[in-house]
Protein backbone atom coordinates (compact mmCIF):
# COMPACT_ATOMS: atom_id res chain seq x y z
CA UNK A 1 0.00 0.00 0.00
CA UNK A 2 3.16 2.22 0.69
CA UNK A 3 4.62 1.71 -2.86
CA UNK A 4 5.68 4.11 -4.67
CA UNK A 5 6.61 4.36 -8.70
CA UNK A 6 8.45 6.47 -10.42
CA UNK A 7 7.61 7.84 -13.71
CA UNK A 8 8.25 10.60 -16.61
CA UNK A 9 5.25 13.16 -16.93
CA UNK A 10 4.20 13.01 -20.71
CA UNK A 11 1.33 14.60 -21.35
CA UNK A 12 -0.79 17.11 -18.37
CA UNK A 13 -4.99 18.23 -18.84
CA UNK A 14 -5.77 19.62 -16.03
CA UNK A 15 -5.27 17.20 -12.89
CA UNK A 16 -5.07 14.35 -14.90
CA UNK A 17 -1.50 13.34 -16.52
CA UNK A 18 -0.02 10.75 -18.79
CA UNK A 19 2.59 9.17 -17.06
CA UNK A 20 5.26 6.63 -19.15
CA UNK A 21 6.43 3.91 -16.63
CA UNK A 22 9.63 3.06 -18.22
CA UNK A 23 7.19 1.74 -21.29
CA UNK A 24 3.73 1.33 -19.51
CA UNK A 25 1.50 4.92 -20.41
CA UNK A 26 -0.99 5.39 -17.11
CA UNK A 27 -2.90 8.16 -16.08
CA UNK A 28 -2.10 9.84 -12.47
CA UNK A 29 -3.81 12.08 -10.91
CA UNK A 30 -1.84 15.26 -10.02
CA UNK A 31 -4.04 17.10 -7.61
CA UNK A 32 -1.72 16.48 -4.80
CA UNK A 33 1.73 18.41 -6.16
CA UNK A 34 2.17 21.75 -7.08
CA UNK A 35 4.51 22.86 -10.35
CA UNK A 36 4.02 20.26 -12.09
CA UNK A 37 5.07 19.84 -15.66
CA UNK A 38 5.66 17.51 -18.70
CA UNK A 39 8.70 15.78 -18.34
CA UNK A 40 9.22 15.90 -14.74
CA UNK A 41 9.46 12.62 -12.75
CA UNK A 42 6.86 12.15 -10.55
CA UNK A 43 5.84 9.31 -7.56
CA UNK A 44 3.23 7.55 -7.64
CA UNK A 45 0.72 6.11 -5.48
CA UNK A 46 -2.30 4.10 -6.18
CA UNK A 47 -2.97 6.92 -9.01
CA UNK A 48 -1.73 10.32 -7.44
CA UNK A 49 1.63 11.81 -7.70
CA UNK A 50 2.36 12.22 -4.23
CA UNK A 51 6.04 14.36 -5.01
CA UNK A 52 8.00 15.33 -7.92
CA UNK A 53 11.47 13.57 -8.35
CA UNK A 54 14.73 14.80 -9.10
CA UNK A 55 15.92 13.71 -12.92
CA UNK A 56 18.55 11.53 -13.26
CA UNK A 57 17.38 9.98 -10.06
CA UNK A 58 19.18 6.72 -10.32
CA UNK A 59 22.36 7.53 -11.58
CA UNK A 60 23.05 10.08 -9.17
CA UNK A 61 22.27 7.95 -6.41
CA UNK A 62 24.67 5.51 -6.64
CA UNK A 63 27.03 8.87 -7.46
CA UNK A 64 25.81 10.06 -3.71
CA UNK A 65 26.16 6.49 -2.34
CA UNK A 66 29.65 6.10 -3.40
CA UNK A 67 30.56 9.25 -2.61
CA UNK A 68 29.35 8.90 1.02
CA UNK A 69 31.01 5.69 1.53
CA UNK A 70 34.39 6.80 0.66
CA UNK A 71 34.50 10.14 2.65
CA UNK A 72 34.34 7.37 5.53
CA UNK A 73 37.17 5.75 4.44
CA UNK A 74 39.20 9.30 4.89
CA UNK B 1 30.90 0.63 -8.81
CA UNK B 2 28.11 -1.38 -9.15
CA UNK B 3 25.13 -1.98 -7.12
CA UNK B 4 26.69 -5.39 -5.49
CA UNK B 5 30.43 -3.71 -4.58
CA UNK B 6 28.18 -0.82 -2.84
CA UNK B 7 25.95 -3.30 -0.81
CA UNK B 8 29.24 -4.86 0.06
CA UNK B 9 30.67 -1.49 1.26
CA UNK B 10 27.40 -0.86 2.84
CA UNK B 11 27.68 -3.64 4.95
CA UNK B 12 31.61 -4.07 5.49
CA UNK B 13 30.53 0.01 7.22
CA UNK B 14 28.16 -0.96 8.90
CA UNK B 15 29.96 -4.18 10.60
CA UNK B 16 32.88 -2.17 11.38
CA UNK B 17 30.86 0.15 13.53
CA UNK B 18 28.01 -2.14 14.90
CA UNK B 19 28.87 -2.77 19.07
CA UNK B 20 28.87 -6.35 20.22
CA UNK B 21 25.72 -5.77 21.95
CA UNK B 22 22.89 -7.18 20.82
CA UNK B 23 21.10 -3.82 18.54
CA UNK B 24 17.29 -3.75 17.11
CA UNK B 25 15.53 -1.70 15.25
CA UNK B 26 12.18 -1.44 14.06
CA UNK B 27 10.71 -0.96 10.28
CA UNK B 28 7.26 0.45 9.94
CA UNK B 29 6.46 -0.83 6.27
CA UNK B 30 5.37 -4.07 4.45
CA UNK B 31 7.21 -2.54 1.58
CA UNK B 32 10.49 -2.30 3.50
CA UNK B 33 9.74 -5.75 4.39
CA UNK B 34 9.96 -7.21 0.77
CA UNK B 35 13.04 -5.81 -0.48
CA UNK B 36 14.17 -6.90 2.74
CA UNK B 37 13.21 -10.30 2.67
CA UNK B 38 12.98 -10.43 -1.21
CA UNK B 39 16.95 -9.43 -1.42
CA UNK B 40 18.17 -11.17 0.94
CA UNK B 41 19.25 -7.68 3.26
CA UNK B 42 19.43 -9.96 6.69
CA UNK B 43 22.45 -11.14 5.28
CA UNK B 44 24.35 -8.62 4.71
CA UNK B 45 23.84 -7.00 8.26
CA UNK B 46 25.51 -8.00 11.42
CA UNK B 47 24.80 -11.42 13.21
CA UNK B 48 23.97 -9.58 16.42
CA UNK B 49 21.27 -6.89 14.83
CA UNK B 50 18.05 -7.04 14.36
CA UNK B 51 15.65 -5.50 12.10
CA UNK B 52 12.34 -6.32 12.49
CA UNK B 53 9.06 -5.21 11.26
CA UNK B 54 6.22 -3.20 13.24
CA UNK B 55 2.69 -2.47 12.65
CA UNK B 56 3.65 -1.65 8.48
CA UNK B 57 0.60 -3.32 6.59
CA UNK B 58 -2.64 -1.19 6.77
CA UNK B 59 -4.09 -4.29 5.62
CA UNK B 60 -3.25 -6.23 8.52
CA UNK B 61 -4.08 -3.08 11.31
CA UNK B 62 -7.88 -2.76 9.88
CA UNK B 63 -9.65 -4.23 12.32
CA UNK B 64 -11.76 -6.95 11.71
CA UNK B 65 -14.80 -4.81 12.61
CA UNK B 66 -14.56 -2.64 9.49
CA UNK B 67 -13.94 -5.36 7.54
CA UNK B 68 -17.29 -6.74 8.75
CA UNK B 69 -18.77 -3.52 7.92
CA UNK B 70 -17.60 -3.44 4.52
CA UNK B 71 -19.08 -7.31 4.18
CA UNK B 72 -22.82 -5.95 5.39
CA UNK B 73 -22.90 -2.96 3.17
CA UNK B 74 -21.93 -5.41 -0.15
CA UNK B 75 -24.67 -7.80 1.40
CA UNK B 76 -26.94 -5.36 1.35
CA UNK B 77 -26.77 -4.92 -2.58
CA UNK B 78 -23.95 -2.09 -2.15
CA UNK B 79 -21.04 -1.67 -4.77
CA UNK B 80 -17.68 -2.03 -2.86
CA UNK B 81 -14.54 -1.49 -4.59
CA UNK B 82 -11.46 -1.73 -2.74
CA UNK B 83 -7.72 -2.47 -2.78
CA UNK B 84 -6.74 -6.64 -3.69
CA UNK B 85 -5.21 -7.27 -0.74
CA UNK B 86 -8.68 -6.88 1.37
CA UNK B 87 -10.57 -8.73 -1.05
CA UNK B 88 -9.44 -12.28 1.21
CA UNK B 89 -8.78 -10.67 4.63
CA UNK B 90 -10.79 -12.33 7.51
CA UNK B 91 -13.38 -10.44 9.14
CA UNK B 92 -14.88 -11.89 12.20
CA UNK B 93 -16.46 -14.95 9.84
CA UNK B 94 -15.88 -14.31 6.48
CA UNK B 95 -14.04 -12.26 3.72
CA UNK B 96 -15.31 -9.87 0.84
CA UNK B 97 -14.18 -12.58 -1.36
CA UNK B 98 -16.48 -15.01 0.79
CA UNK B 99 -19.45 -12.36 0.17
CA UNK B 100 -18.30 -12.23 -3.67
CA UNK B 101 -18.52 -15.96 -4.22
CA UNK B 102 -22.44 -15.53 -2.65
CA UNK B 103 -23.18 -13.32 -5.20
CA UNK B 104 -22.40 -9.45 -3.63
CA UNK B 105 -20.80 -7.06 -5.94
CA UNK B 106 -17.05 -6.68 -4.92
CA UNK B 107 -14.72 -4.96 -7.34
CA UNK B 108 -11.03 -4.83 -6.91
CA UNK B 109 -9.53 -1.22 -7.79
CA UNK B 110 -5.86 -0.20 -8.24
CA UNK B 111 -6.54 3.57 -7.39
CA UNK B 112 -9.60 5.42 -6.21
CA UNK B 113 -9.72 6.76 -9.17
CA UNK B 114 -11.04 3.50 -10.85
CA UNK B 115 -13.61 3.15 -8.06
CA UNK B 116 -15.07 6.77 -9.40
CA UNK B 117 -15.67 5.29 -12.42
CA UNK B 118 -17.15 1.95 -11.37
CA UNK B 119 -19.49 4.33 -9.75
CA UNK B 120 -21.15 5.52 -12.91
CA UNK B 121 -22.43 2.11 -14.02
CA UNK B 122 -23.63 1.42 -10.42
CA UNK B 123 -26.64 2.45 -8.07
CA UNK B 124 -24.17 3.39 -4.76
CA UNK B 125 -20.87 2.45 -4.58
CA UNK B 126 -18.79 2.91 -1.63
CA UNK B 127 -14.96 2.33 -1.66
CA UNK B 128 -13.25 0.95 1.24
CA UNK B 129 -10.58 3.08 1.75
CA UNK B 130 -7.38 2.07 4.20
CA UNK B 131 -3.81 2.66 3.72
CA UNK B 132 -1.89 5.26 5.95
CA UNK B 133 -0.49 8.57 5.42
CA UNK B 134 0.22 8.27 1.75
CA UNK B 135 -3.24 6.65 0.44
CA UNK B 136 -5.53 9.28 2.91
CA UNK B 137 -4.50 12.30 0.81
CA UNK B 138 -5.30 10.53 -2.42
CA UNK B 139 -9.24 9.88 -0.99
CA UNK B 140 -9.16 13.41 -0.14
CA UNK B 141 -8.06 14.49 -3.35
CA UNK B 142 -11.24 12.81 -4.84
CA UNK B 143 -13.59 13.72 -2.07
CA UNK B 144 -12.27 17.58 -2.68
CA UNK B 145 -13.57 17.90 -6.51
CA UNK B 146 -16.57 17.30 -6.55
CA UNK B 147 -17.30 13.26 -6.52
CA UNK B 148 -20.57 11.80 -7.83
CA UNK B 149 -23.63 12.09 -4.70
CA UNK B 150 -23.59 7.79 -5.23
CA UNK B 151 -19.83 7.88 -4.24
CA UNK B 152 -19.01 7.07 -0.51
CA UNK B 153 -16.14 6.15 1.53
CA UNK B 154 -15.64 3.71 4.41
CA UNK B 155 -12.86 4.83 5.92
CA UNK B 156 -10.22 2.87 7.73
CA UNK B 157 -6.92 5.32 7.11
CA UNK B 158 -4.86 4.87 10.31
CA UNK B 159 -1.60 7.05 11.16
CA UNK B 160 2.04 5.70 11.68
CA UNK B 161 3.72 7.99 14.46
CA UNK B 162 1.09 7.13 16.64
CA UNK B 163 1.62 3.56 16.29
CA UNK B 164 5.33 4.12 16.63
CA UNK B 165 4.81 5.80 19.71
CA UNK B 166 2.79 2.37 20.91
CA UNK B 167 5.77 0.71 20.28
CA UNK B 168 8.28 2.80 22.90
CA UNK B 169 5.29 2.67 25.62
CA UNK B 170 5.17 -1.01 25.38
CA UNK B 171 8.56 -1.15 25.87
CA UNK B 172 9.27 -3.60 23.17
CA UNK B 173 12.76 -3.13 23.06
CA UNK B 174 14.85 -1.60 20.71
CA UNK B 175 17.51 1.07 19.84
CA UNK B 176 15.95 2.87 16.42
CA UNK B 177 13.20 3.16 14.10
CA UNK B 178 13.90 2.84 10.47
CA UNK B 179 11.09 5.02 8.88
CA UNK B 180 8.80 4.58 6.38
CA UNK B 181 9.71 6.85 3.01
CA UNK B 182 6.51 6.91 1.36
CA UNK B 183 4.88 8.01 4.64
CA UNK B 184 7.75 10.20 4.92
CA UNK B 185 6.83 11.89 1.47
CA UNK B 186 3.64 13.68 2.82
CA UNK B 187 4.42 13.96 6.60
CA UNK B 188 8.06 14.85 6.32
CA UNK B 189 10.84 14.67 9.49
CA UNK B 190 8.64 17.00 11.68
CA UNK B 191 5.90 14.41 13.52
CA UNK B 192 9.31 12.07 14.35
CA UNK B 193 11.00 14.43 16.04
CA UNK B 194 9.83 13.34 19.07
CA UNK B 195 11.10 9.95 19.35
CA UNK B 196 14.52 11.76 18.83
CA UNK B 197 13.80 14.58 21.85
CA UNK B 198 11.92 12.86 23.91
CA UNK B 199 12.07 9.22 23.64
CA UNK B 200 15.81 9.09 22.18
CA UNK B 201 14.86 6.80 19.70
CA UNK B 202 17.29 6.88 16.37
CA UNK B 203 14.89 7.66 13.59
CA UNK B 204 15.90 7.47 10.09
CA UNK B 205 13.46 7.94 7.40
CA UNK B 206 14.69 5.21 4.18
CA UNK B 207 13.90 4.36 0.69
CA UNK B 208 13.08 1.23 -0.42
CA UNK B 209 15.95 0.00 -2.97
CA UNK B 210 18.21 -2.55 -0.98
CA UNK B 211 20.93 0.23 -1.13
CA UNK B 212 18.31 3.05 0.50
CA UNK B 213 17.75 0.45 2.95
CA UNK B 214 21.49 -0.44 3.66
CA UNK B 215 22.25 3.79 3.78
CA UNK B 216 19.19 3.99 6.61
CA UNK B 217 20.93 0.70 8.39
CA UNK B 218 24.09 2.23 8.30
CA UNK B 219 22.85 6.01 9.27
CA UNK B 220 21.29 4.26 12.49
CA UNK B 221 24.31 2.32 13.25
CA UNK B 222 26.23 6.00 12.96
CA UNK B 223 23.64 7.45 15.57
CA UNK B 224 24.41 4.15 17.91
CA UNK B 225 28.38 4.84 17.19
CA UNK B 226 28.62 8.14 17.84
CA UNK B 227 25.44 8.61 20.71
CA UNK B 228 23.76 11.15 19.04
CA UNK B 229 20.20 11.06 18.68
CA UNK B 230 18.31 12.75 15.68
CA UNK B 231 15.53 12.12 12.88
CA UNK B 232 17.84 11.83 9.68
CA UNK B 233 16.41 11.80 6.00
CA UNK B 234 18.28 8.92 4.36
CA UNK B 235 15.52 9.43 1.66
CA UNK B 236 15.93 13.13 0.06
CA UNK B 237 15.05 12.41 -3.23
CA UNK B 238 11.74 11.61 -2.66
CA UNK B 239 11.55 13.42 1.47
CA UNK B 240 11.14 16.99 1.85
CA UNK B 241 11.68 17.79 5.05
CA UNK B 242 8.47 19.54 5.57
CA UNK B 243 6.73 16.72 3.71
CA UNK B 244 4.04 17.29 0.93
CA UNK B 245 2.29 20.19 2.38
CA UNK B 246 -0.27 20.34 -0.12
CA UNK B 247 -1.25 16.58 0.72
CA UNK B 248 -1.04 17.26 4.53
CA UNK B 249 -3.48 20.29 3.91
CA UNK B 250 -6.17 18.49 2.46
CA UNK B 251 -5.86 15.22 4.71
CA UNK B 252 -6.36 18.24 7.56
CA UNK B 253 -9.66 19.01 5.40
CA UNK B 254 -11.08 15.76 4.80
CA UNK B 255 -10.01 14.10 7.64
CA UNK B 256 -10.60 14.25 11.69
CA UNK B 257 -8.13 12.53 13.60
CA UNK B 258 -9.73 9.60 15.90
CA UNK B 259 -8.93 7.32 18.47
CA UNK B 260 -8.75 4.38 16.59
CA UNK B 261 -8.47 0.74 16.76
CA UNK B 262 -5.90 -1.42 15.25
CA UNK B 263 -6.23 -5.43 14.99
CA UNK B 264 -5.56 -7.43 17.95
CA UNK B 265 -3.10 -4.37 19.02
CA UNK B 266 -6.40 -2.09 20.38
CA UNK B 267 -7.19 1.62 20.81
CA UNK B 268 -4.29 3.60 19.77
CA UNK B 269 -4.87 7.84 20.88
CA UNK B 270 -5.02 9.68 17.75
CA UNK B 271 -4.10 7.16 15.39
CA UNK B 272 -7.13 6.89 13.10
CA UNK B 273 -9.06 9.59 9.90
CA UNK B 274 -12.59 9.55 9.90
CA UNK B 275 -14.21 11.85 7.67
CA UNK B 276 -14.91 15.19 9.16
CA UNK B 277 -18.45 17.05 9.29
CA UNK B 278 -18.32 18.74 5.85
CA UNK B 279 -17.69 15.51 4.28
CA UNK B 280 -20.39 13.33 5.92
CA UNK B 281 -22.52 13.41 3.07
CA UNK B 282 -19.89 10.74 1.28
CA UNK B 283 -19.12 8.98 4.90
CA UNK B 284 -20.62 5.54 3.99
CA UNK B 285 -21.29 5.35 8.39
CA UNK B 286 -23.33 8.42 8.20
CA UNK B 287 -25.45 7.05 5.01
CA UNK B 288 -25.94 3.45 5.56
CA UNK B 289 -27.62 1.19 8.21
CA UNK B 290 -24.41 -1.06 9.35
CA UNK B 291 -25.58 -3.22 11.95
CA UNK B 292 -22.85 -5.79 13.08
CA UNK B 293 -22.22 -8.23 16.04
CA UNK B 294 -19.64 -9.37 18.28
CA UNK B 295 -16.07 -9.05 16.23
CA UNK B 296 -13.12 -11.17 16.28
CA UNK B 297 -9.56 -9.71 15.76
CA UNK B 298 -7.40 -12.73 15.91
CA UNK B 299 -8.40 -16.30 14.99
CA UNK B 300 -7.08 -18.74 17.25
CA UNK B 301 -3.46 -19.82 16.72
CA UNK B 302 -2.76 -16.52 14.80
CA UNK B 303 0.18 -14.24 16.22
CA UNK B 304 -0.43 -11.87 14.05
CA UNK B 305 -0.93 -9.24 16.74
CA UNK B 306 2.05 -9.64 17.90
CA UNK B 307 3.92 -10.03 14.70
CA UNK B 308 2.61 -6.44 14.33
CA UNK B 309 4.07 -4.73 17.29
CA UNK B 310 7.52 -6.37 16.82
CA UNK B 311 7.69 -8.97 19.48
CA UNK B 312 7.42 -11.97 17.41
CA UNK B 313 7.98 -13.56 13.60
CA UNK B 314 6.13 -15.65 11.80
CA UNK B 315 8.26 -18.56 12.77
CA UNK B 316 6.89 -17.81 16.18
CA UNK B 317 3.23 -18.97 15.08
CA UNK B 318 2.44 -22.63 15.02
CA UNK B 319 0.39 -22.18 11.68
CA UNK B 320 3.07 -20.69 9.28
CA UNK B 321 3.49 -22.52 6.13
CA UNK B 322 1.46 -25.65 7.46
CA UNK B 323 -1.59 -24.67 8.35
CA UNK B 324 -1.66 -20.97 7.51
CA UNK B 325 -0.98 -19.88 3.64
CA UNK B 326 -1.40 -17.25 1.10
CA UNK B 327 -4.56 -20.15 -0.29
CA UNK B 328 -5.53 -20.99 2.94
CA UNK B 329 -5.16 -17.24 5.39
CA UNK B 330 -5.58 -17.49 8.96
CA UNK B 331 -4.99 -14.15 9.65
CA UNK B 332 -4.26 -10.89 8.15
CA UNK B 333 -0.44 -10.95 8.08
CA UNK B 334 -0.83 -13.97 5.57
CA UNK B 335 -3.19 -12.37 3.44
CA UNK B 336 -1.25 -8.75 2.37
CA UNK B 337 1.69 -8.64 0.32
CA UNK B 338 2.55 -5.87 3.20
CA UNK B 339 2.28 -8.73 5.28
CA UNK B 340 5.15 -10.15 6.80
CA UNK B 341 3.79 -13.74 6.85
CA UNK B 342 3.14 -13.17 3.42
CA UNK B 343 6.32 -12.34 2.62
CA UNK B 344 8.13 -14.96 4.18
CA UNK B 345 6.22 -17.48 3.12
CA UNK B 346 6.77 -16.12 -0.42
CA UNK B 347 10.37 -15.54 -0.07
CA UNK B 348 12.04 -17.73 2.65
CA UNK B 349 14.28 -16.00 4.70
CA UNK B 350 17.02 -17.23 2.06
CA UNK B 351 19.28 -14.70 1.04
CA UNK B 352 19.06 -13.87 -2.82
CA UNK B 353 21.72 -11.40 -3.81
CA UNK B 354 20.13 -10.01 -6.90
CA UNK B 355 20.93 -6.19 -5.69
S1 LIG C 1 1.10 -17.52 9.87
FE1 LIG C 1 -1.11 -17.13 9.65
S2 LIG C 1 -1.98 -17.69 11.59
FE2 LIG C 1 0.21 -17.42 11.92
S3 LIG C 1 0.49 -15.30 12.51
FE3 LIG C 1 0.73 -15.36 10.33
S4 LIG C 1 -1.30 -14.92 9.55
FE4 LIG C 1 -1.58 -15.49 11.69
Amino acid sequence: MCVGVPGKILEIEENEAIVDFEGTKQKVRVDLIDNVEEGDYILNHVGHAIEVLPEKEAKERLKLFREYLDSLEE
Amino acid sequence: MDKEKLADKFSKKIKEITPSREVRAIHICGTHEQAITQYGLRSLLPDNFDLTMGPGCPVCVTPAREVDEAIELAKQGVTIATFGDMLNVPGSEESLSDARSEGADVRVVYSINEALKIAKDVEELVFFGIGFETTAPTNAAILKSNPPENFYILSSHRLIPPAMELLVDMDVNFDGFIAPGHVSTIIGKEPYEVFANKYDVPTIITGFEPLDILFGVLKFFEQIDSGETKVENAYERAVRDKGNQKAQKMMTEVFEVFDAKWRGIGEIPNSGLKLSDEFREFDARENFEIELGESRDIHPGCKCHLILTARGTPEDCGLFGDECTPQDPHGPCMVSDEGECNIWFRYGRRPKMDI
